[in-house]
């Protein structure tokens, strides 16, 4: 009967329709802690940082190249441990396309030069003064790094401390053909 | 489908009670009733008519008021219970690793399942809402399932009734009339009707006045506006559509503002006021405690800069002013849909240390320094030949590990110093670790020391950021709704039939869906004007014979607002 079959799809209908509103709103309060402006695969937010030495630092700038970005703060020990291992691997994959660029948590020049310099870091380190760009990146928990592809998508969102290991592999993943 | 034929030739869909046509009852149950159920106008209520798909089913299910109700008591309860620990957002974590440890210490077990169950941050929790979605399905189904006949069953309603049908209305009158007396009656009935503001359509025998009938959408005007209302809190969760967050801006500072692209806050100052003694009420100075400790004000004030369209984040060199006003409580900085709250404070924040370069035996200064924490310097001159070097600065000193200073948090909080002091005397340099009420030489003996002499503080604004667009939608649901209850409350749906008999009588019925005195005062108007026959409240015969059973009728009004 038409009338009946008509009856059924409307019902089908409205209740699909609530059922899935109802669905998303418990998904999206269930994972809402865990959202991330950045998602693996978009694009990453550009944006443009001063260094200690007045060089300007533009992430679309380095298109064509792997970039790894690290938020951190001196108080921050996890990022205190990884600041080597990131160093050597800086070293080796130089040369094959790869840039790291540091970002420190609206600290001062004073303790970042200082920290630089124990730590004898040889990428560039900009200062996020008005912490624009961590938020940008919704970065909460340090140390957080990003990892993008020479294309300029995010490949990787790591938080919590790298080993060289996982800094190769990592690198070795987003660097130039 | 089976139909239900009545008397008078009409198919009527199964589950009807009373004929569409004619209004004759049509069920048994019906037909044992003295008085007709014209709740829905005896029409079928869609779901209890089938029940063969599981989507039948599922429908039928919600389309009860029982469910309906159920659920609202269930909602209500789980509210309650949510009430009896504080809920997770006023509870400080600070001490603890998370949430679930902190219900855990401050309430033992109970605690622990508390917060398991999400009761700790019930609106957030998935059976809360899974509660409040039935919710909306209930509400949107039933009145779908029990709105729609009503509409279709009075747009279509016709004027001559079936005896039955008008003997069964709690409002019945019968009397002998000759044929032009009735005609009369008909005309004069007609123009006392329409006096009174009433829509009267006639047929051939019969007459039906009728006023208000959109009193009887009340209950699904509002069922409308709670459903906008609940759409509007489900957008909330919607990118862009809701931001509440947090910004700690210091005395000095420009900072991003979260959720606020583009934008950029400077705190110029921050101002706390308490009442002095003079402002206040003596009851207030009797108290020692009192004194001054109520709150006057508490005001940022703040420049609002927006970076260029093209501007990257991080980008400030191109920052125009915008705004430039004071965030005071309840007199929030708007703009662009977005509002910044004063919410919280921190006074005193150390900003600048300063301290005297001292000989430690003739306690004689060489001269003083100050250290701006916000930014430090490397080399501070002290009087004309000396200097002191500042070699390492821990905001939050938090003891030493592996004999190295550690920072606990950015905040200087706690601040520690290495200093290395040249004079004319000390040529090579001292060293020396300064902290609060601590210094430690851990190169030798010095001769000099660092002095600590006084501190300039500065203070934190505590600011909401808040954008709400749900705020229409919301308010829009609010006023639908109270239209419904306004409607559904203060006007009701009036009928009044006649029927001429081929016998040679009158018959007049009527009917109103609430406050029935009010159209008891219309039926004796119209009945003295057209001189129609003595009318009788069946309702109030009924009680007056069977007050025994009073009860269990006032058990079946329940539910009649549905």
């Amino acid at each position: 009967m038409d009338k009946k079959k008509r009856r059924f799809y409307v019902r089908t209908l409205i209740l699909a329709i609530l059922v899935v509103a109802i669905g998303y709103t418990i998904y999206t309060t269930a994972t809402k802690d865990e959202v991330r402006l950045l998602k693996v695969g978009a694009e990453a937010p550009d944006f443009s940082l001063v260094d200690l030495d007045g060089q300007t630092h533009r992430l679309s700038d380095y298109k064509g190249k792997g970039v790894m970005l690290n938020f951190w703060g001196t108080w921050c020990k996890p990022c205190k441990k990884e600041m080597p291992a990131m160093n050597n691997q800086y070293k080796v994959f130089k040369d094959q396309g790869i840039e790291v660029l540091s970002i420190n948590q609206a600290q001062t020049v004073f303790e970042v030069e200082n920290f630089i310099s124990d730590f004898n870091l040889k990428f560039p380190v900009v200062i996020d003064k008005t912490k624009s760009v961590t938020r940008a990146y919704n970065v909460n928990n340090l140390p957080a790094s990003i990892f993008i592809d020479p294309t300029g998508k995010v490949v990787r969102v790591h938080e919590g401390e790298l080993t060289e290991e996982m800094l190769a592999e990592f690198f070795s993943s987003i660097k130039p053909e | 489908m089976k139909k239900i034929i009545c008397e008078c030739g009409h198919e009527n869909p199964e589950g009807t009670t009373l004929c569409e046509k004619c209004g004759s009852p049509l069920t048994e149950e019906e037909k044992s009733k003295k008085l007709a159920d014209m709740r829905y106008e005896g029409t079928a209520i869609r779901s209890k008519t089938y029940n063969k798909t599981i989507i039948d089913k599922i429908w039928n299910f919600f389309s009860s008021v029982k469910v309906g109700v159920a659920i609202i008591i269930i909602t209500l309860v789980a509210a309650g219970i949510g009430t009896f620990l504080p809920q997770v957002i006023y509870v400080s974590l600070t001490e603890y690793q998370d949430a679930a440890a902190a219900y855990k210490a401050a309430y033992g077990t109970f605690g622990s399942i508390y917060y398991k169950l999400g009761l700790a941050d019930i609106y957030s929790s998935w059976w809360f809402q899974t509660l409040i979605g039935m919710l909306g399905i209930s509400i949107i189904v039933a009145s779908l399932d029990r709105g729609i006949p009503l509409y279709k069953s009075l747009k279509n309603q016709r004027v001559k009734r079936h005896e039955n049908f008008l003997k069964r209305q709690r409002i019945f009158a019968s009397g002998e009339m000759s044929a032009e007396e009735a005609d009369k009656a008909f005309d004069l009935t007609e123009a006392k009707m329409k006096e009174m503001k009433y829509n009267v359509r006639r047929e051939e025998g019969a007459l039906l006045a009728e006023k208000g009938r959109f009193a009887r959408w009340g209950p699904y005007i509002n069922h409308v506006g709670l459903i906008i209302f609940l759409f509007g809190v489900m957008l909330r969760l919607m990118p862009g559509f809701y931001i509440d967050k947090t910004l700690w801006i210091r005395e000095g500072e420009t900072m991003a503002i979260p959720g606020m692209e583009g934008f950029y806050l400077e705190s110029k100052k921050f101002t706390f006021e308490t009442y002095s003694k003079d402002e206040q009420k003596e009851e207030f100075n009797e108290s020692k405690k009192a004194v001054n400790a109520v709150a006057k004000n508490y005001q940022t004030d703040v420049k609002l800069f927006k970076a260029p369209d093209d501007a990257v984040p991080g980008d400030t060199s191109n920052l125009t002013l915008v705004k430039e006003m004071p965030i005071i409580v309840n007199k929030p900085l708007k703009y662009d849909g977005y509002a910044l709250y004063q919410m919280d404070f921190r006074l005193n924040e150390l900003k600048t240390m300063h301290f005297d370069l001292i000989d430690k035996k003739s306690e004689k200064s060489l001269g003083s320094v100050a250290i701006d924490l916000t930014n430090p310097e490397k080399e501070y001159k002290v009087g004309k030949d000396s200097k002191v070097v500042l070699k390492k600065y821990f905001p939050d000193f938090a003891g030493f590990e592996d004999g190295e200073p550690q920072t606990a948090s950015p905040l200087p909080n706690n601040p520690a110093f290495i200093f290395v002091m040249y004079t004319p005397e000390t040529p090579k340099g001292e060293t020396s670790f300064v902290a609060i009420k601590q210094t430690l030489e851990p190169l030798g003996t010095t001769k000099y020391k660092m002095k600590f002499s006084a501190v300039d503080t500065r203070n934190v604004s505590g600011l909401t950021v808040r954008k709400d667009k749900t705020l229409m939608i919301l308010m829009l649901g609010g006023i639908v709704f109270m239209l419904g209850v306004t409607i559904g409350s203060y006007w009701s749906h009036r009928r009044l039939w006649l029927l001429k008999t081929k016998d040679g009588r009158l018959l007049m019925a009527s009917h109103t869906n609430k406050n029935w005195f009010s159209m008891k005062k219309d039926l004796d108007a119209v009945t003295e004007y057209a001189h129609l026959p003595v009318y009788v409240d069946q309702h109030d015969e009924d009680q007056k014979a069977e007050d025994a059973e009073k009860k269990s009728k006032d058990k079946e009004k329940e539910g009649d607002n549905i």
